[in-house]
């Protein structure tokens, strides 16, 4: 076995084992009862969406060295933007669109406090969770409804698969862009000149500045565009995951995408990975609620993606080393 | 003095675009500001009201602050401050036989302790694992509000053939704290510890270590310092802060437990403490001004026909503002004086220091 092997197999030895159990089970279930066990990966699958696009926003942002808590916010902002634009114009396109540009723009004010500003840089996502928890709350009227919802297009043939066809190839239009966008961000990042720069400015911005790479603009282009992603999280959440807009419905998912990052490691695909997990969890709530299992009260079961959370961060499954110049203002000299 | 310039000037931006979303929303600014001001100060009912929705929040300013000056960011007030409530409340109407001069102060220090310990585990995790006290606090506020309803609705359910939603039974008379004219004595006990606190930080030597800590934590531990001890001690005052605060809540104003009677993920804390610039004695006008206008709101609603949630926004506005220091110097041209304290806060994530 060569040596990077081993090393990534050192380091990441909880996560193989916890994929391997999960597959056993999961196979398990499915022989047991298919019907439940699709319907279960199938919702996994929909609940990893919109922590998949938080966490992608999240580590675009850091990997620049900017920490982004305000997800939370931009997600239910968007939401909102979106179902607004969707009452009005009946567009569902239109809808998501703005929903995106929202999620910039809100990733557009966070890089003006912290990069222009110089605000510690968690005061100023909680400014931006604030902000939209009190503009979608004075807005919100009660009584619009969407027009409109997207829908499955089931792909030809791969959605014929057996228990992966029904998972993954009948889906929704958002839930194909957020798949794809996984695999873009990790092209970007890894094989671009951009990601270059990106990861150069997160880990060492003196040195990025030095050959003549402008920190200050990298950092404004990747919070505002991550934002998008954010944006479209939260347009999935009115559109396509419920069709409506209620009160605080992001209802934590944008801080625990922030553990699904963490988990991920800082890295796009490894990062899907932790938000299936999440997803898995969420769906066997919802799964157990459903089934009515009497023996626990529905509130512990309401506390897993949450205890997931912490346990995740407190490091079950190797520490994590973050960009390392993430969470401080750049100030450049002379 | 400075400070006060900064943070009056926050206020005031903050209020004057609060205008701006008003007046474009189709509102009348000045009729709703008034109506929110005679809501909060109007008369003796109304002053009552500002110190009921003041008393939770020095508490919940208080331990925000006060986990800043070791560089932590509590945002988990919220949840240990509804466990600090409920087990008040279990205290209230669990334990009879006891005179009131004993019964009060065990429900408020059992909620005290209820708080304390649950912010312990984001301090612990924080020292031995490295797990960042900002999400852990997050995920334990949505932990709290579970864990509280399940109690609520279960083990702890009012049984009372009235009764349909989820709450406690009422507390005995035994464990209610007193209010004198329109002043409720738990906002007494508020600002008597806004001045333990200020004792703790600057007179004894536990503040002193408490304040190194935050400035600069390799120096601390150069100096001899258990940084561990004193972050996890940190961070269980200010649980036990906020826990003490909803044990007030719950036996000066509520009476009982009941979910949803102070919603919200307590980011007000962190506003507080902020306007305050983390001073305690600072903490208690900015809460009196929060607390103002969340008792004014509903008075605005009905009078200006104007959401309550205006006010949200107009907090996170005034957050922004007291932040954007760099912003407000410009504004007024003042210069940074030397010798001030700043504000530290831990970034980074996975490090435990």
């Amino acid at each position: 076995m060569t040596t990077p092997w081993r090393t990534f197999l050192r380091q990441n030895w909880t996560r193989i084992l916890g994929a391997i159990g999960l597959v056993v089970f999961v196979s398990f279930a499915y022989a047991h009862n298919p019907r439940i066990t699709e319907a279960v990966l199938a919702s996994s699958l929909r609940q990893s969406i919109p922590l998949i696009l938080g966490a992608l926003c999240g580590l675009i942002g850091e990997r620049s060295g900017i920490i982004n808590i305000g997800i939370e916010g931009q997600m239910l902002m968007a939401a909102f933007i979106s179902f607004l634009v969707n009452v009005k114009t009946g567009s569902l396109i239109l809808a998501t669109l703005a929903g995106m540009l929202t999620g910039a723009l809100m990733g557009f004010a966070l890089a003006f406090m912290s990069v222009t500003l110089r605000i510690d840089q968690i005061i100023g996502g909680t400014v931006l969770n604030m902000i939209a928890f009190g503009l979608t709350g004075y807005f919100y009227q009660v009584g619009l409804v969407t027009k409109g919802k997207f829908t499955p297009i089931p792909i030809p043939l791969l959605s014929e698969i057996p228990v992966i066809g029904p998972v993954f190839f009948q889906n929704p239009p958002l839930t194909y862009i957020a798949l794809l966008l996984i695999f873009v961000v990790q092209f970007f990042l890894y094989h671009t000149r951009w990601g270059l720069r990106t990861r150069a400015v997160g880990e060492h911005p003196r040195a990025a500045d030095t050959l003549g790479i402008n920190v200050y603009w990298v950092r404004y282009m990747n919070v505002t565009m991550a934002g998008s992603l954010a944006g479209l999280a939260g347009a999935y959440l009115t559109l396509e995951a419920v069709g409506s807009f209620e009160r605080m419905m992001t209802n934590g998912q944008g801080f625990v995408a922030l553990a699904v990052m963490i988990f991920g490691k800082w890295n796009p695909i490894t990062a899907w990975g932790a938000a299936l997990l999440f997803g898995f969890a969420i769906a066997l709530q919802t799964q157990l609620q459903f089934m009515g299992v009497r023996q626990i009260p529905h509130q512990f079961i309401g506390m897993l993606p949450y205890l997931l959370t912490i346990i995740v961060l407190a490091g079950v499954g190797g520490r994590t080393r973050p960009p390392a110049a993430v969470g401080q203002p750049y100030v450049k000299e002379g | 003095m400075r400070s006060v310039l900064l943070s009056i000037t926050a206020i005031a931006l903050a209020l004057f675009i609060g205008a701006l979303i008003l007046w474009a929303s189709g509102a009348s600014p000045l009729l709703a500001y008034w109506a929110l001001l005679k809501g909060a100060f109007g008369d003796a009912q109304a002053l009552q009201r500002t110190l009921e929705k003041a008393t939770p929040l020095v508490f919940s300013g208080l331990a925000v602050a006060f986990a800043f000056k070791a560089s932590l960011f509590n945002i988990g007030t919220q949840g240990q401050l509804l466990l600090g409530a409920i087990i008040a409340a279990a205290v209230g109407f669990g334990v009879s036989g006891l005179p009131p001069y004993i019964h009060a102060p065990l429900a408020l220090l059992a909620g005290a302790a209820a708080g304390a310990a649950f912010a312990a585990i984001a301090g612990v995790l924080k020292v031995y694992t490295g797990a960042h006290e900002v999400i852990t606090t997050i995920m334990l506020n949505y932990i709290a509000i579970n864990l509280t309803d399940y109690l609520a609705d279960g083990p702890w359910k009012d049984r009372s053939p009235m009764n349909i939603v989820a709450r406690t039974p009422a507390i005995l008379d035994s464990a209610r704290l007193p209010t004198w004219g329109p002043i409720p004595s738990g906002f007494v006990i508020a600002v008597l510890l806004a001045g333990v606190i200020y004792w703790i930080l600057w007179k004894t030597t536990f503040g002193f270590e408490i304040r190194t800590v935050g400035q600069n934590r390799h120096a601390a531990r150069y100096a001899g310092i258990s940084v561990a001890k004193v972050m996890i001690a940190t961070m269980v005052i200010s649980g036990l802060l906020a826990g003490l605060g909803g044990a007030v809540e719950t036996q000066g104003v509520v009476g009982r437990y009941q979910p949803g009677f102070n919603v919200g993920l307590g980011f007000e804390g962190i506003t507080i403490a902020l306007l305050a610039k983390t001073h305690p004695f600072g903490v208690v006008p900015a809460a009196l001004l929060v607390g103002a206008m969340k008792a004014g709101s509903s008075q605005m609603q009905f009078t200006a026909d104007v959401a309550k949630e205006i006010i949200d926004v107009i907090q996170a506005l005034m957050l922004f503002f007291i932040s954007a220091e760099f912003l407000l110097r410009r504004l007024l041209g003042l210069k940074e004086e030397a010798g001030e304290e700043k504000l530290v806060l831990s970034t980074g994530w996975g490090s435990g220091d």
